[in-house]
């Protein structure tokens, strides 16, 4: 990482908007053609990051750097970067070759030239013979796509995509994921994408930042994010785990449940307590005689690939995903395996997340018709 | 809801159009083209030819227009600025604006009639530090001051109701662009507000061409305008055909302006290059 260019860096952001602090201390590098995700819940401060790099937003304290140098108050329009916002903000009063046109014509580019490059726009985005339709009479596709070639013709080194894809069905958001690859490779820019779904993040960022109430959580790769989250709020966040307190007795060595269960994780004090995260994946069901851990099926939901089943643990359920069929009542093993196992450091998260216990008992109630009338 | 039940509750409001609108606008023309006798004719609209009616027009419309003009000049930039404010004195600003609406036209012109006449206010300010006085009642200065500010908030509320509803992130979006601060207001910011600037034309345009309570008070009888001429028909000459005829061309000038004004908003909307 360090071996690469860094194009863009914020460091130690804050912002704080009515006493309120919204961004705390955000620190982040990225380097030159990189598809970055920022990834969160709503109201995490997303938006505000990506106002911080466009030049709309001046941080309270903190650096913002540019190819090295500091543009902190550089206003947007003197920035090399150029931004697709969460509603596409298209002018109503100008046509698709207008809007596209717009970057190009107030930087005075010969109309031969513009002309030209809007042309070729219009291709990138498959939009060609649109030149001349007004705005509103375009379907949210199209509108986004013409939101991505009025931002690309600019040929900016940053491109900013403030959740370009909420508004967009999920047919169409899948394609559009594969288009905006392809478009980022195509030109080589770097890309820092705004989302809060976290599948989209995974399946195409090379490098993805997770928030939450103003505070990056993490930063990695997706593999990482997903393998080795840092706290219970990011395993949680991103897919389903069952996150359990456990002491790690030793290095390799974790106890759950009661049970001592071999890991990959060292380095943690003798007898800290941690949060375990299990992914349901990875938790095979077996005989009871068989299993490390016992417990008791409370609900099985068949989803087609595979089935969801909450087991009872001693009053703590997990979620396992599995494609071997399990009957409510019975009387289970689970078995993990070492590498299935992801030792965390306990975090103001602990506790907050990871346990299936509202789950199922929101599926028991209302499954049960007699909910609310009779006491037993 | 059936057609005809809907027809039955427009039927009041039909009624009265008829009798308050409709009436009064066929009694116009109904004067308009007949004689003291009630036989028909174009005289009325004949004698309008006459040089001294024509130079009545050619003003009034003239100060109307200075009028509308100096009214958007003010207006204009004073909405844009009030519409950046914090929302707390925006509503200050806009109640301080709406006041001199509330208080009613002919107070506010024998107000300024005071403030401008030979002993008012400004002439003795003027008297004080030497300059002597200067006769302002009856100039035109005096006519269009009176009508720039009795319709001034009529241009300034729509413009900056406009400037209001512009969303915000389409001035980031040009920004972000590249667009410089005038770049942003010149290709984003006008042309997004226009029409408001089209009804604040309108409403400060027709006004100030058919008054004449201003005319008389601040013109101090020297300055005519076609208010005065169709008052003058029907109090002084009590001339119901002229005064109609007068009052006619008056609505046919109003008429095409708004459809100029209209015709030009359109083309705007339209995004056309
Ligand atoms: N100009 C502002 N004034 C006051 N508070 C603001 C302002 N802009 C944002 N906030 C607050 O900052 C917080 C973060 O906002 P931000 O728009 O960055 O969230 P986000 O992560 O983009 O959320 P979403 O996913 O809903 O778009 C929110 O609580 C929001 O209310
Ligand atoms: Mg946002």
């Amino acid at each position: 990482m360090s071996n690469k260019k860094n194009i863009l860096e914020l460091k130690n952001i804050t912002v704080s908007f009515d006493g309120e602090k919204i961004l705390d201390d955000i620190s982040l590098s990225i380097s030159d053609k990189e598809f970055v995700t920022l990834l969160g819940p709503s109201g995490c401060g997303k938006t505000t990051t990506l106002r911080i790099i466009a030049g709309f937003l001046e941080p309270d304290s903190g650096d913002v750097f540019f190819d090295g140098e500091i543009i902190n108050s550089l206003p947007a329009n003197k920035r090399n970067v150029n931004t697709i916002f969460q509603r596409y903000a298209l002018f109503p009063h100008l046509n698709v070759y207008e809007n596209i046109a717009f970057g190009l014509k107030v930087k005075k580019v010969p109309k031969e030239e513009i002309k030209q490059r809007v042309k070729e726009m219009l291709k990138l985005v498959n939009l060609e013979g649109f030149e001349k339709r007004s705005i509103s009479k375009l379907s949210g596709g199209q509108q986004q796509r013409v939101a991505i070639a009025r931002a690309v013709i600019n040929k900016p080194k940053i491109l900013l995509l403030d959740e370009p894809l909420a508004a967009l069905d999920l047919k169409l958001r899948k394609d559009m994921q594969t288009e905006l690859k392809n478009i980022q490779r195509t030109l080589g820019i770097t890309f820092i994408f705004v989302t809060h779904d976290q599948e989209e993040a995974l399946s195409m960022s090379d490098k993805v930042v997770v928030m939450n109430e103003g505070k990056i959580q993490h930063i990695g790769t997706p593999q990482d994010i997903y393998n080795e989250p840092v706290n219970a709020f990011v395993a949680d966040f991103i897919g389903e785990s069952n996150i359990i307190d456990g002491v790690m007795l030793d290095d390799f060595k974790v106890k759950i449940e009661g049970v001592t269960l071999q890991c990959l994780d060292k380095g943690f004090k003798p007898n800290e307590a941690v949060d375990v995260v299990i992914r349901p994946e990875d938790v095979d069901i077996v005989h009871r005689e068989k299993g490390l851990i016992t417990g008791v099926v409370t609900s099985v939901t068949f989803l087609g690939v595979h089935y969801e089943i909450i087991v009872d643990v001693n009053g703590f359920k997990w979620m396992i995903q599995t494609t071997d069929e399990s009957k409510v009542g019975d009387k289970v093993g689970l078995l993990i395996e070492p590498d299935a196992i992801h030792i965390m450091k306990k975090s103001k998260y602990s506790g907050l997340y990871g346990d299936y216990s509202s789950f199922s008992d929101e599926i028991d109630e209302i499954s049960n018709p007699d909910f609310g009338f009779k006491e037993d | 809801m059936s057609s005809f039940k809907q027809k039955l509750l427009n039927a009041p409001y039909a009624f009265w159009s008829f009798v308050f609108v409709a009436i009064p606008l066929l009694m116009v023309v109904y004067y308009t083209f007949t004689d003291k006798g009630g036989a028909f004719t174009f005289e009325n609209l004949k004698i309008l030819l006459d040089k001294k009616y024509i130079s009545v027009f050619a003003y009034s419309i003239w100060y109307a227009f200075l009028a509308t003009v100096i009214c958007l000049v003010i207006a204009y930039p004073l909405s844009y600025i009030i519409s950046k404010m914090k929302s707390v004195f925006q509503d200050t600003l806009m109640v301080l604006i709406m006041l001199p609406m509330w208080i009613n036209l002919l107070i506010v012109t024998f107000s300024w009639k005071e403030i401008l006449s030979n002993n008012g206010i400004i002439n003795s300010l003027f008297e004080a530090i030497g300059i002597g006085k200067v006769e302002m009642l009856g100039t035109s200065f005096a006519v269009v001051l009176g009508m720039v500010y009795c319709f001034l908030p009529f241009m300034i509320l729509p413009i900056l109701s406009s400037m209001q509803k512009l969303d915000k992130s389409l001035i980031e979006a040009s920004e972000d662009l590249g667009a410089t601060k005038i770049n942003v207001i010149k290709r984003v910011i006008v042309p997004l507000t226009l029409p408001g600037v089209i009804s604040g034309i309108t409403m400060v345009f027709v006004p100030s061409i058919s008054t004449f309570y201003i005319s008389q008070k601040l013109g101090n009888g020297m300055i005519i305008l076609i208010g005065d001429l169709i008052e003058r028909q029907f109090s002084v000459s009590a001339n119901y055909n002229v005064g109609a005829a007068i009052s006619l061309v008056m609505m046919i000038l109003i008429l095409i302006s708004v459809a100029v004004m209209n015709r030009f908003a359109d083309d705007n909307d339209k995004g056309g290059a």
